[in-house]
């Protein structure tokens, strides 16, 4: 199929994106990560909460209780449907399920 | 073959977080255009079954019944049912960077389709005027999909799709022979999420679709702003939709905190006629005005009046709604 690079397109403005947004807000990958690491043992559980305001809330409310039963499901299709990293997801289950 | 699926469920699995789920809304919506109500009784399961540790069994389906006035001078209403899946799927989760999707999906397009479609999650009763385009006429897809995170860092993340499906004319599960992609790059600090999506038709003129999106969470604020751009051969238009939840000057759970007024404004361009793509048929412009309230126990009233501007006529559409999302174990626990 001759036309199939063109589905790589939309990759390429939010891949371009990515180094202007990170310069223009000062962002400094290599120093900040670490420190935001060093951080995470006490605020594990609010690193989840903010994932999840990050990544679920975007889209929709959080269900205002559900059975722990499921959580593991619930995470697992909030993974497929919004393209979750693993440690995203780690860090979710933990919130909702600590 | 969903019956089967869940009957191989590991014992071992029920009692642990996978439990499989049911989940969806229940809604009851109202519209009136042009002075003409219609009245929309909606119910949308949704099933989702883990299988193992990489697999996902998950499906939606729409059972809606349309009460309109019969029109031609006769008096009453009449009624169409509509049962049907959205989706039927498989996950397999490959790799930390790589899902596999099968069988029938919601096609990748945008944020409208797959992200606010569900009854329980949009703002308004009724979707954006452009979300028919670089949906391939169905909204879903029968074949393949490739899907995951690229990378996440704490300040930016890169995400992936890209699709082929292949022509199915089966009543249940139809869909167009195409293929397409997505990319979402998202700052959380930010709260910023910048996207753009490509499709193509590969069948009959094979024509090619473009969409961006483009959605914003300022900081500290309770604003929300969603903006949506596609293009196709014969229209394009946009949307951008700004709702704001006093919960934040209030408490949540009082009277007031449970507003959320809701503002959208959209524009069609049409260049060529065509009654498949679902825009209207010529220029268009239409502001909604909503307001939803949060009732306890994932309850939301929602109401929006809109004004339509287009050379076929100017109108007025009111419409109200009441949803409540479900969400509980497939199963009691013995």
């Amino acid at each position: 199929m001759k036309e199939g690079w063109i589905l790589f397109l939309p990759l390429i403005i939010p891949g371009a994106m990515v180094p202007i947004m990170a310069q223009s807000q000062g962002y400094q990958t290599e120093s900040k990560a670490p420190a935001a690491q060093s951080t995470a043992k006490p605020a594990d559980s609010g690193n989840g909460e903010q994932i999840f305001k990050q990544n679920c809330a975007r889209c929709h409310d959080a269900p205002q209780s559900f059975s722990p039963r499921i959580s593991g499901t619930v995470i697992r299709h909030m993974r497929v449907r919004a393209s979750l990293s693993v440690s995203d997801e780690r860090q979710i289950l933990k919130f909702l399920n600590p | 073959m969903l019956l089967c699926a869940l009957s191989i469920v590991p014992a071992k699995q029920a009692a642990a977080q996978d439990t499989p789920l049911i989940s969806g809304g229940v809604g009851f919506l109202t519209s009136t255009n042009g002075g003409s109500t219609t009245y929309l009784p909606i119910v949308t399961p949704l099933l989702a079954a883990p299988l193992g540790n990489h697999i996902l069994i998950e499906s939606r389906a729409t059972i809606v019944d349309s009460f309109s006035p019969k029109g031609g001078g006769q008096t009453g209403y009449r009624s169409d049912l509509f049962l049907g899946l959205s989706y039927l799927q498989a996950d397999f989760i490959a790799s930390k960077h790589l899902t596999f999707v099968a069988g029938e999906f919601l096609t990748p397009f945008a944020t409208y389709n797959e992200r606010l479609s569900p009854i329980w999650i949009g703002n308004y009763g009724d979707g954006p005027l452009i979300a028919g385009i670089g949906t391939m006429g169905t909204a879903s897809s029968v074949g393949g999909m490739l899907r995951g995170s690229l990378f996440s860092k704490p300040n930016v993340s890169l995400d992936y799709t890209a699709y082929f499906s292949a022509a199915s004319t089966n009543q249940q599960f139809s869909a167009d022979r195409s293929s397409g992609s997505r990319a979402n790059v998202y700052f959380p600090k930010a709260r910023l999420e910048l996207g753009t999506s490509y499709g193509r038709l590969l069948q009959g003129a094979h024509e090619s679709f473009e969409g961006a999106h483009v959605w914003w969470e300022p900081a500290s604020t309770s604003l929300r702003i969603r903006s949506e751009y596609a293009h196709g051969p014969h229209s394009s238009g946009y949307w951008i939709e700004a709702d704001y939840r006093l919960s934040r000057f209030h408490n949540g759970e009082s009277f007031a905190g449970r507003f959320e007024p809701v503002l959208r404004m959209q524009q069609t361009f049409r260049t060529q006629p065509d009654a498949g793509d679902g825009l209207p048929s010529a220029n268009t412009q239409r502001s909604d005005f909503g307001l939803d309230y949060r009732l306890p126990h994932e309850v939301r009233i929602n109401s929006s009046y809109s004004r339509e501007f287009s050379s076929t006529g100017n109108r007025n559409i009111w419409e109200a709604g009441i949803v409540y999302r479900f969400l509980f174990p497939a199963w009691r626990d013995k």
